[in-house]
């Protein structure tokens, strides 16, 4: 059995998706710059997309510009905001549970003269609206907050920001990329004034995302050459990837109720039945309305994370952890120690993400064979010995 | 990204376990950074007659306490003082770059559970 939990990180593309790309590939591969009818049959496409990015999010078709991903949009968003913005001020928002796109290039900025502040989170993963007012000053020229985190699934308080951004007159951009198809978004509604989105997360294809650019707002783009995307990305576009991802939006925001329903009821499923089956366990992240509905994470006392995970893959169980042994570094998850965890809980950390094509009968199997992976592991973890002889005892 | 000599020790780890006539015992690492591995000789004469390991840690740090049990065993304790980290990977056909510095320390742990063994000696002489 192959049981795949892990689509915060990528899904597979639907087929109804990759049938349509290919189209694009093959037939109408024009270019969408090109004047003649291979040329303009690639445009209307292009733009077509563009409606359906748009639809999904609450904006105008001129408001939605592609990029090649999520990281791009991010970077765009923030340095763009920044350089158009540089002589009004310098200081810059931003949270320490971010996507590291985020993270990172306000990092670059504070490196290079501009003044970052790292709003903290509580132990849920949700930072207080009260931390981003006191944070602000009269040269903040911009705000950063991801909408839902991916590692914890919090979702952020961004309607309740994006009003305080407003009343200020600072720039806000929200990172979408993990709610983007799971909870509703209104960039009007919610007072965004960026919005960075990622076609891979929801079902379309990798190497495309978008950054919403609210009418009137300014930025300066990253990639020069010939002005294509209104000026603000250069480049010939992906056109069957945009393509892609447009389809991608139109189905997710036809389906998003039902997946929400569903993988909410195996998310809860999962959660309880870990918590039942395995001693020393800690939930990381909110419960209910305040977590994405495909999020699980949980740490798993005197166990290593990628230890848990090569033995759920050896089983055909894909999932994720926020373990130092899974990232490269030597730290565990930067998101896990903001929420307060000791390291030791952090490194036996599990993300199980959730998605469409999940089955009951495939988080059965994955509660049947956790609570053996971990004993496993815990008979052979010196740091078991002490529950051991206290069980003894 | 682990060589198939790595999984096999990760999933069948030889010599796992405590020894609780164990006369030489060393752990090495620390639960902030991931890793806790000890191990536990029993020591007769020069000869290690028996070892074994427990260890918190990734695939790595398992395969590794694994193998050097099973380098070691039956051998003098001259001969298990020359293994190094080094040649714990290398037995294991090698491991990731990123592991060689973070999780390849079985060698440091059977060296401190053999120095903890001498002290214990000298104490007793």
């Amino acid at each position: 059995m192959r049981v795949y939990l892990d689509h915060s990180a990528t899904t597979p593309v639907d087929p109804e998706v990759a049938a349509l790309m290919m189209t694009y590939y093959t037939e109408k591969y024009g270019n969408p710059s090109s004047v003649h009818s291979f040329g303009r049959e690639a445009k209307q496409a292009l733009e077509q997309a563009r409606s359906q990015v748009a639809e999904l999010i609450g904006a105008t078709p001129q408001e939605v510009t592609f990029t090649s991903g999520g990281t791009e949009a991010d970077n765009l968003a923030i340095i763009g905001t920044a350089e158009a913005l540089r002589k009004k001020g310098k200081h810059i928002i931003t949270s320490c549970i971010e996507h590291h796109a985020v993270l990172e290039t306000c990092e670059y900025l504070g490196k290079n003269g501009f003044d970052l502040t790292v709003i903290p989170v509580n132990e849920e993963g949700i930072l207080l609206v009260e931390d981003v007012k006191k944070a602000i000053r009269p040269d903040t020229i911009l705000i950063s907050v991801m909408h839902a985190n991916n590692e914890v699934g919090s979702i952020q308080p961004i309607a309740e920001i994006g009003k305080l951004a407003k009343e200020h007159g600072i720039t806000f951009h929200v990172d979408a990329v993990q709610s983007l198809g799971k909870i509703p978004i209104n960039v009007v509604e919610m007072n965004v004034d960026l919005l960075t989105i990622s076609s891979h997360k929801i079902y379309g294809p990798k190497g495309v995302g978008a950054l919403y650019i609210r009418k009137g707002v300014r930025i300066v783009p990253l990639v020069h050459g010939g002005g294509q995307e209104k000026r603000r990305r250069s480049g010939t576009e992906n056109t069957p990837g945009i393509i892609g991802f447009g389809k991608a939006c139109e189905l997710a925001g036809q389906r998003m109720a039902d997946d929400a329903k569903h993988q909410t009821k195996l998310r809860d499923k999962l959660m309880n039945g870990i918590q039942e089956r395995i001693e020393y366990v800690k939930v990381n992240g909110p419960l209910g309305e305040k977590r994405l509905p495909n999020n699980v994470n949980v740490s798993i006392r005197y166990v290593e994370g990628e230890s848990l995970l090569l033995s759920l893959d050896m089983l055909g169980i894909a999932a994720s952890s926020g373990s130092a042994c899974t990232s490269g570094s030597l730290d565990p998850s930067h998101v896990l120690l903001a929420m307060g965890l000791i390291h030791e809980i952090a490194h036996g950390s599990l993300r199980f993400s959730l998605g469409r094509q999940n089955t009951e009968e495939e988080i059965d199997y994955l509660l049947e064979q956790l609570p053996k992976i971990v004993e496993r592991l815990r008979m052979m973890s010196p740091l078991y010995d002490q529950v051991i002889h206290m069980k003894q005892a | 990204m682990y060589t198939e000599k790595v999984m096999d020790h990760f999933t069948n780890p030889r010599n796992v376990g405590e020894l609780e006539n164990a006369n030489g015992v060393g752990e090495v690492g620390n639960a902030k950074c991931g890793d806790i591995m000890r191990i536990y000789l029993d020591i007769e004469g020069d000869i290690i007659k028996d070892v074994k390991f427990k260890t918190f840690g990734c695939g790595a740090a398992v395969a590794t306490s694994s193998m050097v049990t099973e380098m070691v065993k039956g051998k003098t304790i001259d001969e298990a003082l020359v293994i190094s980290n080094a040649a714990v990977a290398e037995a294991l056909g090698g491991l990731p770059e990123t592991k060689m510095h973070c999780s390849n320390l079985a060698a440091d742990a059977l060296h401190k559970a053999i120095e903890d063994y001498r002290n214990k000696q000298q104490k007793k002489e």
